[in-house]
């Protein structure tokens, strides 16, 4: 498949489609990743004595921006055996507000530690006049907030040195003074901040559900070249919204997006998020390998 | 408008307290119908309006904070029960929200701000007090910094009259009047089964905890809150060393630490040598002593001289 796949893409390059063969890119620290797993603690001990064959390991940065103690312990571990990427919570590259100083010092010495190839977080705000909530609150998609929060990735970017994706969030509101759509808002921020994609396409469908579009004209839209790495999560129905609660296995709508995400950006670095009901590792870890029925054959997909 | 208006408004909404049913207010921020003050924001959909869709971020804005308290503050959950505990991490939450971009450090001003509020804890004021500094030592002591450990053979070296030893940050000193660790080790008996447990265990282990209190008589302890192997250790100790401790850690030379330490001390001169002697292999074993200017991160590089 790779060989016919390589061949292809020599003798017709136009018709192997966009960037589908070539996952590495600047935007991922041109890695190769495969599927990973969220690095969760009811998993340390099982990952630790059994040395589960795991790609890499996704972290939440703030879990181990601290001064000592079991969290760094168990990195340390980690880091002996397994390739780690950080995912933070709490940057909120869309606040009004300047980037935490001492966010930032902590975050850039856990980057020196994990050497991570590149470092996501999140397309959102959350705090105000140095006031945090601690959620992922939607962004008015402005060209006022587009060009603020592409500031900001900057400036967080050239601190850290290390390339940045940003991740499109699930949200349960819109504010009456966006002038362009969601899609657009994201493309915007990525072009004036040259920056990349962490693509939750859990969170696509959670949004199209709750604001009433097409999920696919979204993943249709996002340059395909700048995602540096893919979410898939399950999804919490309620009788009048969809919550985003990564308590349950991925479902089917998603999956479906999850392939056409893969037709478009190629074989891309996939991680699947469970945080909450938190099954065994080994549960997980099948959940996670699921995408690989999508990902064995992205050599010959043809993107549209 | 700005970017940083909307950001505030939103904010000042999604921050304000819940209704006793839990609820989004029917009062908006600074007056005025929270229906009108939504629906200047929000879009509303075909099926949920402004208010409800700026109510999903209210409640969980509140659940989330409130969930970590719980988490965080078991101790001072069973002291005050569940009502009352919960009522008083609003009131704190609404008067003093994070600062901090991370959860870890949501309780780090509730000892300071229950001081200024006693309303909270009025019947059991010293006991609350005890147990929350208690749970935050616990905090600091699971996560703070390690410098490098000096080990009894290093001790050797720097022995002399106006040296100077510290102590690691992640070891918290506490005078307490109750012995609350007992307390919250009974507290916290059991919890990692919470999830399997069934509505008759948990109400056993409710009133249980509920007795533990009650029973609890005054007694003044000292105590270090430390950890070893990375888990968390409450160590009882005698006043002298609560003394010694403290004085090294506030940068006292030795000789001088040991001197205020045996101030009010019962324990005849004679004795006090090989006391001093004792605790300080004890604390070397534990890995309690850095240097003062030492500023490397931890526990694996003494791992690796050891």
């Amino acid at each position: 498949m790779w060989r016919a796949g390589k061949f292809l893409l020599a003798l017709f390059p136009s018709a192997i489609g966009e960037k589908n063969s070539m996952p590495a890119n600047r935007f991922n620290g041109f890695t190769e990743y495969g599927i990973g797993i969220g690095l969760r603690s009811p998993h340390y001990e099982h990952i630790l004595s059994r040395k589960p064959v795991v790609d890499w390991f996704e972290i939440i940065s703030e879990n181990f921006m601290i001064g000592g103690g079991r969290p760094l312990h168990i990195l340390d571990r980690i880091l002996d055996q397994y390739r780690v990427v950080q995912h933070g919570v709490s940057m909120y590259f869309g606040s009004a507000e300047k980037p935490n100083r001492e966010h930032l010092s902590r975050l850039k010495e856990l980057v020196k530690c994990t050497k991570t190839p590149w470092l996501s977080d999140h397309l959102c705000w959350g705090s105000v006049d140095g006031r945090y909530t601690h959620d992922l609150l939607p962004m008015p998609y402005t060209f006022e907030a587009a060009r603020l929060t592409a500031q900001k990735v900057r400036e967080v970017r050239d601190f850290l040195e290390v390339p940045i994706a940003v991740e499109n969030v699930s949200s349960y509101a819109e504010f009456h003074v966006s002038e362009i759509n969601e899609w657009e808002f994201l493309n915007e921020v990525v072009e004036q901040a040259d920056c990349g994609i962490l693509l939750d396409v859990n969170n696509i469908y959670v949004s199209s559900q709750n604001h009433n579009f097409d999920p696919f004209t979204y993943v249709n839209s996002v340059p395909a070249e700048r995602v540096a790495q893919i979410h898939i999560a399950g999804h919490s129905k309620f009788k009048k919204y969809i919550l985003d609660t990564h308590d349950h296995p991925v479902l089917d709508p998603v999956w479906k997006l999850y392939e056409r995400a893969i037709q478009r950006a190629g074989h891309t670095a996939t991680l699947l998020e469970w945080d909450d009901s938190i099954p065994s590792f080994r549960e997980v870890h099948r959940e996670a390998m699921k995408a690989n029925r999508f990902l064995a054959d992205t050599t010959l997909a043809v993107a549209v | 408008m700005k970017l940083v208006t909307l950001q505030r408004a939103v904010a000042r909404a999604v921050m304000q307290t819940l209704t006793p049913s839990e609820r989004m207010r029917r009062t908006a921020p600074g007056g005025g119908r929270m229906s009108a003050y939504a629906a200047r924001f929000i879009k509303p959909n075909d099926r949920l309006t402004s208010f409800e869709r700026l109510e999903i971020y209210n409640r969980q804005y509140w659940f989330r904070l409130l969930s970590s308290m719980a988490e965080d503050f078991p101790g001072l959950h069973a002291v005050l029960g569940g009502q009352r505990f919960e009522s008083m991490c609003k009131a704190y939450l609404a008067e003093c929200p994070s600062r901090s971009f991370t959860l870890r450090n949501l309780g780090a001003h509730l000892e300071t701000w229950l001081r200024q509020n006693p309303s909270w804890i009025r019947n059991k004021r010293v006991l609350a007090l005890d147990m929350v500094r208690l749970e935050w030592a616990d905090i600091e002591a699971f996560d703070g910094q390690a410098k490098l450990a000096l080990r009894s053979e290093n001790l050797n070296e720097i022995v002399g009259p106006n040296l100077q030893l510290s102590i690691q940050p992640y070891v918290q000193l506490l005078e307490l009047h109750y012995p609350v660790d007992d307390l919250l080790l009974e507290v916290k008996d059991g919890d990692d089964t919470a999830d399997f447990a069934s509505n008759a265990v948990n109400d056993r282990r409710k009133r249980s905890k509920v007795r533990a209190v009650a029973k609890l008589e005054p007694a003044q302890i000292f105590l270090a809150v430390h950890r070893l192997d990375f888990s968390v250790y409450f160590r009882r100790i005698e006043p002298e060393e609560f003394a010694l401790l403290n004085a090294l850690r506030n940068g006292k030379p030795i000789e001088r630490a040991i001197e205020l330490a045996f101030q009010k001390s019962s324990i005849p001169a004679a004795d006090r040598s090989a006391s001093v002697q004792h605790s300080f292999q004890t604390w070397a074993t534990l890995g309690w002593f850095c240097r003062p200017d030492e500023n490397v991160r931890g526990e694996k590089s003494h791992e690796k001289r050891a």
